[in-house]
């Protein structure tokens, strides 16, 4: 028995760009898979691999803390405060978003630079100095994923009724308690997407992290820095960096996506 | 102790201007049409709206005035808002222990108290469960246990029982009236429903355009209304006029007899029931006879209200005898007849 369709056929001038869209993403991504030297790669996982990842990681998550303490707060600000301006500032915490990464990190150094703006001061009052350290890696990292975390935050702070907040004062609720207990709950789907999308941001970040942060093994050598550096010397191995990096990434999401995203809440 | 407000708000075009007070245990009811400013009243007194002018009072304590402005966390209010904004995220207990644990009780005696609250408003088994699985009338029931746990001194209540159907909300106007009755701190009723305010109110204050334009028990407001708002509110004919012993001139036209002699300004009201139609003029007995055109009929209850041009216009309610009888049709020239006998007559 044939199902019936009620709506008719699907229209050709929709589905044909939507298959060729589809293709265009997963294509790549097959193709990697298949010209993976899956024999050799035993051989190709060494030490320094593993060293890239686990910075990789360690680094992202780090970033996303970072972009989470400091993102939500100003989400909640953009979103709340009725501050002037708000409209501006909204614009201007979307710029990183739309700059060029590696023009983000000539900016870093301009400021956090041994010799720059805020950097010198860094420097001179306290010995930290961020450029080409794995401290670096996670300010570069952090400087262009926060947006994405702001923008999905601030979005489902716009969403939510405002009016369970007042219904929270008139039970007594400060504002500071009123955030965690009401505010921050509502918007927790939207905080965890942002989280996530913050999070594959920061691990894929390249021309931030090479141009603030350099490019020393073990110390901010990431897998994508690893990869590009790869492909010149060793194309086999910058492949199996892919692979790993994918893998690693698709596994990360789709977890966060049952316990999240798509399950009952 | 008592509350008293002197409510002045402006915003934009419109302003409230309302002067109130509450005794202990009295329940007054805010009714006005949609717009009047009841919402404001009821946030200037929650203190989510602060006033442009005036002074809120407790007592002895100043809650909004030229010196002082306390915010809502620190009155102690609670409100039970129209459609609940319980916290989707916390169970029933949860939601009626967060003002307690707001206020600084320890969790496990809030969780006591909050209890016992569910238990007060019939919803003991209900206790775990989030408020997205209550029905309207058991999430209306944790609204109010969680705005009256914390003992506040004022209880606000924005149109409680606007978002319930007609069934449930028969059985939740008794409960709530319950509640009310045992509660002793000042309680302002804010609806635009005249049988809640009636039933549950000690005392209406009508709001029209930010303005108080009647106030009293609700029996008198029922039986003397002062603007057509009131008057359509609780079903009468009502008019303005200039008494001169039994007759009155009515200002916008026409005139009647009154049984009992008046002078100068009054309102005259009678029931639409006191009205009779004829289909010819009738004679004899001293009674208020005059010619009227037929606007419309609708059955009202088990009745049929007819709309008369004339002067003055009149609503009449007939039986179904009648309406057949006459072979009423909007249109048709026909005799209005009220004995005077079935006036109000009362100085405005």
């Amino acid at each position: 028995m044939t199902r019936r369709q009620v709506r008719g056929r699907l229209p050709v001038v929709l589905v044909l760009p939507a298959v060729l869209g589809l293709a265009f993403l997963l294509v790549p991504l097959a193709g990697l898979l298949v010209r993976t030297p899956w024999t050799s790669l035993p051989t190709l996982l060494s030490a320094e691999v593993g060293e890239a990842l686990r910075l990789s990681l360690v680094c992202a998550s780090l970033a996303t803390i970072c972009c989470l303490a400091l993102g939500i707060p100003l989400a909640w600000l953009l979103a709340r405060s009725g501050l002037p301006g708000r409209g501006f500032l909204r614009a201007l915490v979307t710029v990183p978003l739309v700059l060029p990464p590696v023009v983000g990190g000539v900016a870093l150094l301009l400021v956090l630079g041994r010799k720059g703006l805020v950097g010198q001061y860094l420097d001179a009052w306290f010995g930290i100095s961020l450029p080409f350290t794995t401290a670096g890696v996670v300010v570069a990292e952090a400087f262009v994923a926060m947006p994405f975390l702001v923008i999905s935050v601030e979005g489902a702070l716009r969403a939510a009724d405002p009016r369970y907040e007042e219904a929270a004062a008139t039970l007594g609720a400060s504002r500071w308690l009123t955030f965690r207990r009401v505010t921050l709950p509502s918007v927790l789907p939207g905080v965890v997407a942002g989280a996530v999308l913050c999070w594959a941001r920061a691990l894929g970040e390249f021309g931030a992290t090479i141009t603030f942060a350099g490019n020393f093994p073990g110390e901010t050598t990431t897998m994508p820095l690893a990869v590009y550096l790869a492909l010149e010397s060793d194309p086999d191995a910058a492949i199996v960096l892919s692979v790993v990096l994918l893998l690693v990434s698709v596994g990360v999401l789709a977890g966060l996506r049952d316990r999240w995203i798509s399950g009952p809440s | 102790m008592t509350l008293t407000a002197e409510l002045r708000v402006t915003r934009g075009t419109f302003d409230l201007d309302l002067g109130l007070t509450i005794g202990p245990g009295e329940v007054v009811a805010l009714l006005g049409p949609n717009g009047a400013g009841k919402s404001t009243a009821l946030r200037a007194l929650a203190g989510l709206l602060p006033l442009t002018n005036g002074r809120i009072a407790l007592a002895e304590s100043t809650w909004d005035g030229s010196d002082a402005f306390v915010p809502p966390e620190e009155r102690p209010i609670g409100v039970v808002f129209q459609d609940y904004l319980l916290f989707a995220h916390l169970s029933a207990l949860e939601n009626v222990a967060f003002g307690l644990r707001a206020r600084g009780t320890r969790k496990a005696e809030a969780r006591t108290i909050a209890r016992e609250w569910l238990g007060r408003v019939g919803l003991d088994g209900h206790a775990h469960v989030k408020p997205r699985s209550l029905s309207g009338g058991q999430a209306q029931r944790v609204a109010l246990a969680r705005a009256l746990a914390t003992g506040p001194s004022l209880l606000l209540l924005d149109e409680p029982l606007a978002a319930l159907d007609a069934a449930t909300r028969l059985q939740v106007r008794a409960e709530l009236g319950r509640h009310l009755a045992d509660y002793a701190g000042h309680t302002l009723l804010v609806t635009h429903d005249p049988l809640d305010a009636m039933v549950l109110a000690d005392r209406l204050i009508i709001l029209e355009n930010g303005r108080a334009v009647q106030e009293g028990p609700p029996a008198e407001v029922a039986r003397r209304p002062r603007t057509d708002y009131v008057a359509q509110l609780v079903g009468l004919n009502f008019y303005r006029g200039t008494a001169t012993g039994t007759t009155v001139e009515l200002d916008g036209g026409g005139r009647l007899t009154i049984a009992e002699p008046a002078w100068g300004a009054v309102h005259i009201a009678f029931p639409p029931t006191a009205v009779s139609l004829y289909s010819a003029q009738p004679s004899g007995s001293p009674r208020n006879v005059w010619p009227v055109t037929v606007a419309g009929i609708e059955p009202h209850a088990h009745t049929t209200r007819v709309r008369l041009d004339g002067a003055p216009a009149v609503l009449a309610d007939v039986t179904t005898a009648t309406v057949a009888d006459l072979r009423l049709r909007p249109g048709d020239r026909l005799w209005a007849a009220v004995k005077a006998t079935e006036t109000h007559t009362y100085p405005v």
